[in-house]
Formats: structure tokens, C-alpha cells, sequence
């Protein structure tokens, strides 16, 4: 019997460059280019000022650990608990959901604030998603 | 919204609440409308109003042979019928309609003739949050709490206390699922659900469900009831992704929905007998304590372990013993409602004495969604 799938996410033309930008490597962000209002999720226009001239580009990939929770139970298919869901404040100000690699996925090693990089999974060989891990140096 | 315009004039629960393997989620809108029915002394035809959630108004209006002249189906999470009672308010004021009736059930845990909750994998929450191993309510709502604990200094222990002090008020009431009481050492040590929260800080999954009956306050008073008065209503809704909330130290929604109805009820916080704040999981009464602006979010951990909200404290909240305790099908909302009348009529199973003005606050979603109802008994 095949492993149960992790949830695999479907583009839509809306959000294709940031699946685009994550399989070349690259955590895309867009930014107004009428208020400079930099967010997340993708859209074609600005949700702080509605302005439709908006642009896609490749963010630091720095953030910091905003917060999380350790699941246990129920896990989600394709997850082995426990394992922490977090969220990233990005750099560049707009927040996403991901998860920590390379970290014990406990309350002790993962600290709010702590500086975090994002990181690349391909899930197949369309869909990679953005993951984060501790930041070096 | 005038205040004081429209009542509460019907009120019931199903018959059953808990675990109910006989009846589909449907019957059980039925069976609750049909208890509030009788409860306001009315037969089916005087219902000219009409609004539900999840459940389409046409699935239950023609399933109980009513025919509105206005419907809401507004579908927002657990706290819809909060927006209900709003919407239903204004539209009784507006003329639009005179007699409301407003259901919820939920086959929550027997899942009987209820759709299975489902994310598309081409939504937002499918491409941004599912991905990341969400997988329930469990799992997303407490993401916030990490944060909020260290913004104010709030403790696992206090966290804890929440599901303590409201087990204490569940054992006044013979129709609560969970009664034995239980200590904050028992919350920390249940088993782990999702990081920092345990069994006990999250909410029962029942099945069961709720009726309401409006109409205005001129009328209210020729019905066989205490009339239940809405002196204020707020509403908003926010984002449907937790990840996506303005900050974890706040709801937005709350901030909007709660401040609304203080506003029109025009009344100050300490005016305020008997609060309900929607608990689906251990935080929300601090989130809804500071966000309606009882006292600054750091205190309200402090406030509730001291036990100014347990039986006999200052401020008595969510007195059924909430959806940690009480029942929680899935949209709790309802329950809250019905406590907040319940208490308002006097006839509450854990009575607040002389009781004059019960705050109900609702949540939908993961934060995503908020109404709040300030009722009142005297006009």
C-alpha cells in the first residue's frame, strides 16, 4: 500500500509564479509598486491600497520563528508526530505557514525569535514547497 | 442598531445533547426548531424568518414546512449564529419580516448526515497552510498561543486554569458532557494534543444542536417567556488562514465585533453580570477578555487563575461550562447563545443572581470570524 500523500498544493494562475519561484530555488514575494506595500499571500493587486501594478520579487529568504505548535495528534497525513507547524515572520514583513527542518521538533530547541532561512523540499517534480531552518552564523 | 427593539421570545437546545447515533444532523435542526417552537408558544406557520449555517436556509426551511419572507445564510464558523441574531434584528426593525427563527445542529461526532469538512487543494489554506501538516482544528488553533504567552508573560498554568475553573461550573449542570472536577495538574499532565495544548484545554466533539426565536420587543411581551432583550450586536470577519492573522497577539475580529456591540448596547464593562466567550480551545477567554477590552491581555491569564471568573467570582463566564466542558459539536455558538438566554430568563442551571446583562462573544473559524450579543432582561 502506498504511504499516505502529504497534502500537495494546486496552483492557481494567481499564485503559479510562487510555485514557479520555489522550484527554481527562489521564495517570491510581491511588492506595491504604488505604496510599497510588500504581502502574502500572492494576488495581482495590493491588498493594503488595491493598486493593480504590483511586483513579483525573489525575497532574502530570512526570517525568524513568529510562532508554532508541536503536532501530535491527529496527524496530518504523510506527517510523522510529533512534528511542529510553524510560523515564519519573513524579513521583508509578510508571515507564512512552513515547517522547521534540520531542528529537534521540541518546545526546548525551537525558540520564538530564533532566526530562521528558508530552505527547498520538492514534494515531485512539480510542487516544491519553502521549509526553514535555523539560521547559520 | 436601536437598542432594546427586538427580544428573544424562543430558546432550546435538542433534546438530547452529547453522543445522539439516532438522528441525522438534520432532524436534529428539526428537533432544536421544533423545541424553540413550542418553547415560544408559536406553530411552524408563525415563522416568517429564517437563517442557518453550514445547512442551507432551503435544506431546513423545507425539511420543517417553513415558508420565509427572508432568509440568512450566513456561514462563517462556529459564531454564524451570533450574525444571525444581528442580521435578524435588523430585519425585524426594518419590517422585513416579524417571527425569526434561527437553528444550528451539528452531527459532530456521529457524523450522520454531515458533509466531511474538506480544504481544496487549489484554495489558499490548501496551497499555503495544508501543505505544512495542519490537519483539524487542533492543530491551527492554538499556532497563535506560543506567541501570545510570551508578548504577555502568560503562563502553562494559567493556561490550564481556563479548563479548571470552567469544569467547576459544568458540575453545576446536569446536562454537561464533562463534570468531574478536575485540578491544573490534570490539565498539564492529559495527554498531548498539539504543543502547548493537552486533551483538556481543547474542546469536546458532541453532537447536538440549538433554536432561537426573534421578533420585536413590542411583540415580545404578549409571548408565554421572560423576553430577552438584544441591546448590541457587532460582527467581522478577518482572514481564514490562522497564519495570516494581523498578529497572534490579538484577534482582529474580536477587536471589531466586540467594541460594536458595547458601543450600541451603551454600556461600560463593569455593567456587565455574565460574559460568554466562545472556549473551542483554552486561550480564547484571554484572547476575549483583553480584545473586548475587559483588562490588558497580560492580566487576563492572572485574572482567570485567580478565579474571578469561577462560580461566585466577579465576573461569571461561560457558565454552562463551555465547549471545553459543556458540548462542542463543531459551531458552538449556539450554546453559548442559549446560556446567555438561559441566564437572562433566570433559569439558569448555575444561575448568576440578579443577573441583568449577559455578553455573548463568538468566534468562526481559526480567528476568522467574530459576533458578539450583549442581551439584557429588563427593557
Amino acid at each position: 500500500m502506498a504511504e499516505p500523500q502529504r497534502a500537495r498544493p494546486k496552483p492557481t494562475p494567481e499564485t503559479q509564479h510562487f510555485w514557479d519561484g520555489t522550484k527554481a530555488g527562489e521564495l517570491r514575494l510581491q511588492r506595491c509598486d504604488a505604496c510599497a506595500h510588500v504581502y502574502f499571500p500572492p494576488r495581482p493587486f495590493c491588498p493594503s491600497c488595491a493598486s493593480r501594478k504590483v511586483t513579483i520579487f525573489k525575497a532574502s529568504g530570512k526570517g525568524f520563528l513568529y510562532s508554532y505548535v508541536i503536532n501530535h495528534r491527529p496527524a496530518a497525513p504523510g506527517f510523522t508526530p510529533p512534528y511542529a507547524i510553524a510560523v515564519v515572520e519573513l524579513a521583508e514583513g509578510p508571515r507564512m505557514m512552513s515547517n522547521i527542518i534540520d531542528c529537534p521538533q521540541t518546545p526546548e530547541a525551537l525558540e520564538l525569535d530564533m532566526k530562521l532561512e528558508v530552505a527547498f523540499e520538492a514534494l515531485d517534480d512539480k510542487i516544491t514547497l519553502p521549509v526553514f531552518r535555523p539560521a547559520k552564523g | 442598531m436601536r437598542s432594546n427593539q427586538v427580544a428573544v421570545v424562543g430558546a432550546a437546545e435538542t433534546t438530547e445533547l452529547g453522543i445522539i447515533p439516532n438522528a441525522s444532523q438534520l432532524q436534529l435542526h428539526a428537533d432544536a426548531a421544533l423545541n424553540a417552537i413550542a418553547d415560544a408558544g408559536l406553530k411552524l406557520s408563525d415563522i416568517d424568518g429564517f437563517a442557518t449555517a453550514v445547512e442551507t436556509p432551503q435544506q431546513v426551511c423545507h425539511y420543517l414546512g417553513i415558508k420565509p419572507t427572508w432568509v440568512d445564510g450566513t456561514s462563517v464558523g462556529g459564531c454564524s449564529f451570533m450574525l444571525h441574531v444581528r442580521h435578524a434584528a435588523a430585519a425585524i426593525e426594518a419590517g422585513l419580516c416579524k417571527t425569526v427563527l434561527i437553528t444550528h445542529a451539528e452531527s459532530g461526532k456521529s457524523m450522520i448526515g454531515k458533509a466531511p469538512r474538506s480544504i481544496p487543494a487549489d484554495s489558499l489554506q490548501g496551497q499555503f497552510e495544508a501543505p505544512f501538516g495542519v490537519y483539524g482544528p487542533p492543530s491551527m488553533f492554538p499556532i497563535p498561543v506560543l506567541r501570545f504567552m510570551k508578548t504577555y508573560g502568560i503562563t502553562h498554568e494559567q493556561l490550564a486554569s481556563v479548563a479548571v475553573v470552567q469544569r467547576e461550573w459544568a458540575a453545576k449542570n446536569p446536562r454537561a458532557m464533562m463534570k468531574d472536577p478536575i485540578t491544573v495538574a490534570d490539565v498539564l499532565n492529559s495527554r498531548m494534543i498539539a504543543y502547548p495544548f493537552r486533551l483538556l484545554q481543547c474542546c469536546l466533539v458532541t453532537d447536538g444542536g440549538g433554536a432561537l426565536i426573534l421578533t420585536s420587543a413590542d411583540r415580545a411581551k404578549d409571548f408565554p417567556r421572560k423576553p430577552v432583550y438584544i441591546m448590541g450586536t457587532g460582527e467581522s470577519v478577518a482572514t481564514p488562514m490562522v497564519s495570516q492573522m494581523e498578529t497572534f497577539n490579538s484577534s482582529r475580529a474580536f477587536k471589531t465585533a466586540g467594541p460594536l456591540a458595547f458601543k450600541e448596547a451603551g454600556i461600560a464593562h463593569k455593567d456587565v453580570d455574565h460574559l460568554m466567550i466562545y472556549d473551542a480551545f483554552a486561550h480564547l477567554p484571554l484572547f476575549g477578555l483583553g480584545d473586548l477590552g475587559f483588562m490588558p491581555h497580560e492580566e487576563t491569564g492572572k485574572f482567570i487563575a485567580d478565579g474571578n471568573t469561577r462560580p461566585g467570582g466577579k465576573l461569571p463566564l461561560n457558565t454552562n461550562g463551555g465547549g471545553l466542558s459543556y458540548m462542542h459539536s463543531g459551531m458552538y455558538g449556539m450554546y453559548a447563545l442559549q446560556e446567555s438566554v438561559r441566564q437572562m430568563r433566570g433559569i439558569a442551571p448555575a444561575q448568576v443572581a440578579n443577573a441583568k446583562i449577559s455578553v455573548c462573544h463568538g468566534v468562526g473559524g481559526m480567528f476568522a470570524a467574530s459576533g458578539t450579543i450583549v442581551f439584557t432582561n429588563e427593557r
